[in-house]
């Protein structure tokens, strides 16, 4: 029934949705352009007035822009380190067989559930803690000077904390993958002679690599704008040790009340998440292909 | 020198007894076939001997040494399964070559040995192609390449043929044939087709729920049949067996008797029924008869012979060709 007539009804009929969907994208960000070219603070409602550029000028020199995206970068590359090897270790742990599979499995996946307020909380006050906490307890049980993690190390923290939360979807993902494995290529090898190290880098990272693939670019469109784990745990000090991007535009937005600034941070984070995409597709993205 | 020898071999898995004690001696330089129906336990002995499976009891000796508990990279048995199980991101070279590069071998040897094989196998035009951009036949020389290239004392073939098409099937016994001759290396193969084993095979090993039923040359089974299993196992198409009076008369508890060993006849025989269906091949004709008292049987008759569905005919067994079998289905030795 694909004639002109039906397909142009078909047109007018999906059009309602997609002008709404259009215009849920368009007007927050014509809205965020438009402000990040006014001088607007809420401190002095009233006094809007069109600056040009000026704002982006005063991101794009701050001092805390740089730390800011350094900290973003450091934090985007440590989760994907810790949880692209830490969850092909643990998919091939799964993967093997034992009691207890299923259940074991379930509890793997649990820290992903925990919603990021609370495992920060959790983190924060219950392991980091340097007088209450597990590891200042464990410090003190070999008699070492316990360590303040969020004040000493704030980036490495939450690095720890953010890891922690998606460690299970890299291992869940890896672990679909390993296993869609052929056995019968590890049979071959086992028959060409090829040892336990030989199989995992001949055989068994190349079969994951697409997975491998999948679980970097999804993980890193989620860990540009970690937030909720630097709000409740750091405040994005000590300075701006621990300020990633996302905070920076909270910062100034609401913290200082300049809109203006505010948008104008937003809508370069906005570019650089773009640049990211781009290079991440290029690099990783040909695993893709079939 | 690549004997192999099977010396009371037991294979279970949990409770299941997959092989049954059982002894076997393979020569050097013989084809081996191991058949019989599925899940007779051929695949299960052929995994045995390659290492993928350990033996319960018993022990393997390759080459006069104990290789029971080797892992199957040191045994020097090289597999073609019947998957092919190519490893699907390498290009066709670094497929052959990676049982060479795992021992270390040097790279000068080892794209001297790459190249040779893929001459041998006519696939130097695609060396560089993923296994994925192959076809079937292609695959399986491949899969063959990884095991020439090791130059190994035994090849185990697991049913390398089953997923190929019926003309292509023909083509590889041949070439699989011929291989054997140049390389004059010991072979173990495993198919279920009766016709790869007779046409491939300098010995047949027929099994029967891991339980070796007869060992011997192709026409050795074909004509001296230790059983009424081999005997109907072994030649296509299937020996025709009758019991009861007729098999009394022989002093037999049943009788069989292959399609192309009966005379047949428009006018007189001994035996006479109306023919149900006739396939015509051209060069042959096979003849669905129902045999009054007997039952169904098939005859071949040639394929000049005009005769049509509900026809009488007349079929005489050949007495020096019929097969005789006692209570427990053992041979009777004339």
């Amino acid at each position: 029934m694909a004639t002109t007539h039906t397909q142009r009804t078909a047109k007018l009929m999906v059009s309602p949705s997609i002008i709404l969907l259009l215009a849920w994208m368009i007007i927050p960000l014509g809205m965020t352009i438009y402000f990040s070219l006014l001088r607007y603070n809420l401190l002095s409602p009233g006094t809007e007035s069109f600056t040009g550029l000026d704002n982006y000028k005063y991101f794009l020199t701050d001092p805390a822009f740089f730390a800011a995206l350094s900290n973003t970068l450091v934090l985007v590359l440590g989760v994907l380190l810790i949880t692209v090897i830490g969850g092909i270790l643990l998919a091939l742990l799964l993967d093997q067989p034992m009691f207890g599979q299923g259940i074991v499995r379930i509890l793997v996946i649990a820290p992903f559930f925990v919603m990021p307020t609370v495992s920060a909380l959790v983190w924060k006050n219950m392991f980091m803690n340097p007088v209450n906490g597990l590891f200042a307890w464990l410090a003190k049980l070999f008699g070492a000077q316990p360590f303040d993690f969020l004040a000493h190390a704030p980036l490495f923290s939450i690095i720890l904390i953010v890891a922690w939360s998606w460690l299970p979807f890299a291992t869940l993902i890896l672990l679909t993958s390993l296993q869609s494995l052929d056995k019968d290529q590890m049979e071959a090898a086992d028959m060409d002679g090829a040892g336990m190290l030989a199989k995992f880098f001949y055989i068994t990272l190349p079969h994951m690599s697409r997975a491998i693939t999948v679980v970097i670019l999804i993980q890193t469109i989620f860990l540009l704008s970690i937030f909720a784990e630097i709000l409740v745990t750091t405040n994005g000090g000590p300075g701006t040790e621990s300020t990633n991007i996302a905070f920076l535009v909270y910062s100034l937005s609401l913290l200082q009340f300049d809109v203006g600034g505010g948008s104008a941070g937003g809508i370069v984070a906005v570019i650089l998440a773009n640049i990211v995409a781009i290079f991440l597709v290029r690099m990783v993205g040909k695993n893709l292909e079939a | 020198m690549s004997s192999i020898h099977l010396k009371n071999v037991v294979k279970r898995f949990g409770e299941v007894e997959v092989i049954p004690p059982l002894d076997l001696e393979i020569n050097d330089g013989e084809f081996v076939v191991f058949v019989g129906p599925s899940g007779c336990g051929k695949s299960t002995l052929l995994r045995v001997i390659s290492g993928l499976e350990d033996a319960t009891e018993g022990t393997i000796h390759i080459d006069d040494q104990e290789a029971t508990s080797m892992p199957p990279g040191e045994r020097g048995l090289a597999m073609v399964f019947q998957s092919y199980a190519l490893y699907p991101h390498m290009s066709v070279r670094k497929n052959i070559s990676f049982p060479l590069k795992m021992a270390g071998m040097d790279q000068n040897e080892i794209n001297s040995r790459v190249n040779e094989a893929a001459k041998v196998l006519n696939l130097s035009d695609y060396i560089d192609r993923k296994p994925g951009q192959l076809s079937g036949g292609q695959r399986q020389r491949v899969a063959i390449g990884r095991c020439i290239v090791r130059e190994p004392t035994a090849f185990l073939f697991d049913e390398p043929l089953s997923n190929l098409d019926a003309a292509l099937r023909v083509n590889m016994r041949l070439e699989i044939s011929e291989l054997h001759k140049n390389l004059k290396t010991t072979m173990i193969y495993v198919t279920h087709d009766q016709v790869e084993a007779m046409t491939m095979a300098d010995k047949i090993v027929v099994l029967r729920d891991g339980y070796i039923e007869q060992v011997g040359s192709p026409l050795d089974l074909y004509n001296k049949p230790d059983n009424k299993f081999v005997a109907g196992f072994i030649g296509s198409p299937k020996m025709n067996f009758f019991s009861g009076d007729v098999a009394a008369q022989y002093n037999a508890d049943s009788i069989g008797i292959r399609p192309e060993h009966m005379d047949s006849s428009t006018e007189s025989g001994k035996w006479s029924g109306v023919v149900k269906v006739a396939e015509h091949l051209g060069s042959d004709t096979f003849l669905h008869v129902v045999l009054d008292d007997l039952g169904a049987a098939l005859v071949r008759v040639p394929g000049d012979m005009p005769v049509t569905t509900g026809d009488r005919v007349y079929a005489t067994p050949r007495t020096n060709e019929l097969h005789r079998f006692d209570a427990q289905g053992k041979t009777i030795k004339n």
